[in-house]
């Protein structure tokens, strides 16, 4: 394995005295899909766009293709596919024109955007709308539109911040296997998501952040691992609020979290514990069994859920 | 110092994305290709000023008769006033174009956030922007000048010579109206810019020569950078050179760069936070 294709130490952005990437260290390998999980506000974006060099370090060191963004920028984003949190697609211009346009934006010459642009409606399955103008697009269509642009340059490293927030499921799938395809091509991904299914089917690797800080880093089968137990039980109880009721599940599973509406325990055997519980009198509502996940690796290390 | 150092210092002075480089032309291209109804703008920039030639020029023209110049001889009144009207377009094509064009794209199309994403830099928006409406700006000109020429308000062919006036005027009011939108938070603030080109049109030596003023108000007028696009421009409309038209182009030149310096800094500063 050769150098690193993106290595941060310590790296640290803050607006104004507001810090929104707290002194974080992460190295993402070339060839690899690395996930930054996070609830909102998290500093996901924050730190894709100074790995993208469009949003100077605060503080620490960042290396992306080994240089430094706030020195050679534009040689690092002569590089990068970038896919924003918003689209900021242009407006004035059809779709094909966006993407011919965005091409010459990194001084590629027309006889090799052509092909690529036709190619590229394809890949996101606009070619019937070829024509029409941006502002006449839907949400998801904008959402693919903007994934294609980003990939008419052929970047070695594709920076997708939440590139399926806004598609339907079908739309969702679809591009999980593109986003396969490039990375069988060679191509480096680093993706933000609030969808933990997501995460588990694209990532190799990946960070949870949480308030700037990195709170855990590993693939996700290591973390959930590491941070939760095989299964999980939830149970829902007749009552108004679940708090204060974990005491009722004491000795069962090594531990047990409490949300507004149902308890979870942390299990080896999710039937076992049911067992258990039904041993000790208590009668759920509801029961739920199913493997631990990202989800709960997440509510382990920050005490929330990762959609707000 | 060699060149690498030179380089590494330029990059701790100015941060790379700033810098402007040849990229500059594809800011130009992506504006092209959005000016699908290009031609109904330009159709609409080129009417006016022909409108206030005809009613101006040639209705209060008739009414003037001839008016005496600083040198003693004396032109039609329409003559007279066509070049002032023509630097006064130049301004007003950059002005919009820099101004509202900008904030739009600026404000609402986050055009420039995706540019920035790309190889392309701050310096190359600015200078593409800037360029853009110079372009706009030259179409203009150009065609108010073939009017001025087919209405025999031209004395010789010096009178394209006019069209480096109106190309400098277009630089230094498109870099200032630049910088100036970077200053800009709501459309209120444009209400300004209104406050701002109003006087200029109307008291820099347009509608009639700076002479008629008492001296100290003379004084006051060379302050108006309008004042000195219009002498330019009459000038060589009227095939009648002055060394003070130096003097004229000097001081657009250095509106245009100052313009262009603050313009190119703010603009980096404003879109990379
Ligand atoms: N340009 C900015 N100016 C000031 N504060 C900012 C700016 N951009 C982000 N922040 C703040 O930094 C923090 C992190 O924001 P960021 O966009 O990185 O979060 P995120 O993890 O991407 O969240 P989300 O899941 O909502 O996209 C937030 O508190 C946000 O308010
Ligand atoms: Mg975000």
């Amino acid at each position: 394995m050769g150098e690193p294709l993106v290595e941060a130490r310590n790296l640290t952005k803050r607006f104004g005295t507001f810090t929104a990437v707290d002194s974080v260290d992460f190295t993402i390998e070339r060839g690899e899909v690395f996930g930054f999980l996070g609830p909102n506000g998290a500093g996901k974006s924050s730190t894709m766009r100074m790995i993208g060099a469009t949003s100077p370090i605060t503080e620490g060191q960042l290396k992306v293709f080994g240089l430094d963004p706030n020195a050679d920028g534009r040689e690092i984003r002569a590089r990068l596919g970038v896919v924003p949190q918003e689209d900021m697609l242009d407006e004035e211009l059809t779709v094909t024109d966006n993407l011919t346009i965005y091409g010459r934006y990194f001084s590629l010459p027309r006889s090799v955007i052509k092909p690529r642009v036709d190619e590229l409606l394809e890949f996101a399955q606009l070619t019937e709308k070829r024509d029409a103008k941006v502002e006449a697009l839907s949400g998801g269509m904008k959402r693919r539109l903007t994934i294609a642009r980003a990939l008419i340059s052929n970047p070695e490293l594709v920076i997708l911040d939440e590139p399926t927030t806004g598609l339907d499921p079908q739309a969702r799938h679809v591009l999980w296997d593109r986003l396969y395809r490039l990375k069988q091509r060679g191509a480096t991904l680093i993706i933000t998501t609030h969808y933990m299914d997501e995460a588990e089917q694209l990532c190799d690797r990946l960070v949870v952040m949480d308030g700037g800080r990195i709170a855990a880093e590993g693939s996700p089968a290591e973390l959930i691992d590491r941070h939760a137990t095989p299964e999980v039980l939830e149970v829902r109880l007749d009552v108004d609020d679940h708090a204060g009721r974990e005491a009722d599940f004491a000795g069962i599973g090594s531990r047990t979290e409490v949300l507004a509406d149902r308890i979870l325990l942390y299990v080896e055997h999710a039937d076992e514990a049911l067992q258990e519980v039904r041993a000790k009198g208590i009668i759920p509502a509801a029961t739920v069994k199913r493997r631990a996940g990202l989800e709960d690796v997440f509510l382990h290390l920050t005490g929330r859920t990762l959609v707000d | 110092m060699t060149p690498t150092e030179s380089r590494a210092m330029g990059a701790r002075v100015i941060p790379s994305v700033v810098r402007p480089t040849y990229r500059a032309q594809h800011v130009l291209e992506r504006n092209w290709i959005a000016s699908g109804a290009f031609w109904k703008v330009m159709i609409a920039g080129f009417f006016e000023p022909v409108f206030y030639l005809l009613a101006i020029g040639v209705g209060l023209g008739a009414m003037i008769g001839d008016i005496t110049l600083a040198d003693g001889t004396s032109v039609p009144y329409a003559a007279f006033v066509a070049p002032g009207m023509l630097a006064a377009s130049a301004m007003n094509a950059a002005v919009m174009e820099s101004t509202f064009n900008v904030f739009f794209k600026f404000k609402y199309g986050r055009v420039y956030q995706a540019m920035l994403a790309t190889p392309i830099g701050a310096g190359d928006i600015a200078v593409g922007e800037i360029g853009w409406s110079l372009f706009r700006g030259f179409v203009y000109s150009a065609t108010f000048l073939a009017v001025m020429g087919v209405m025999g308000l031209t004395e010789s062919w010096w009178a394209i010579g006019a069209l480096l006036g109106t190309t400098l005027i277009g630089l230094a009011f498109g870099a200032v109206g630049m910088a100036a939108v970077t200053f800009m938070r709501s459309w209120q603030d444009f209400d300004l810019i209104t406050f701002v080109t109003l006087p200029l049109f109307l008291f820099s030596a347009t509608f009639y020569p700076i002479e008629v003023y008492p001296p100290w108000l003379q004084t006051v007028a060379t302050f108006s950078p309008l004042y000195h696009g219009a002498e330019l421009v009459r000038g060589f409309a009227l095939g009648r050179f002055d060394p003070s038209m130096l003097t004229n182009a000097l001081v657009l030149a250095s509106m245009a760069t100052v313009g262009a310096i603050i313009a190119v800094r703010r603009l980096g500063r404003l879109l990379l936070s």
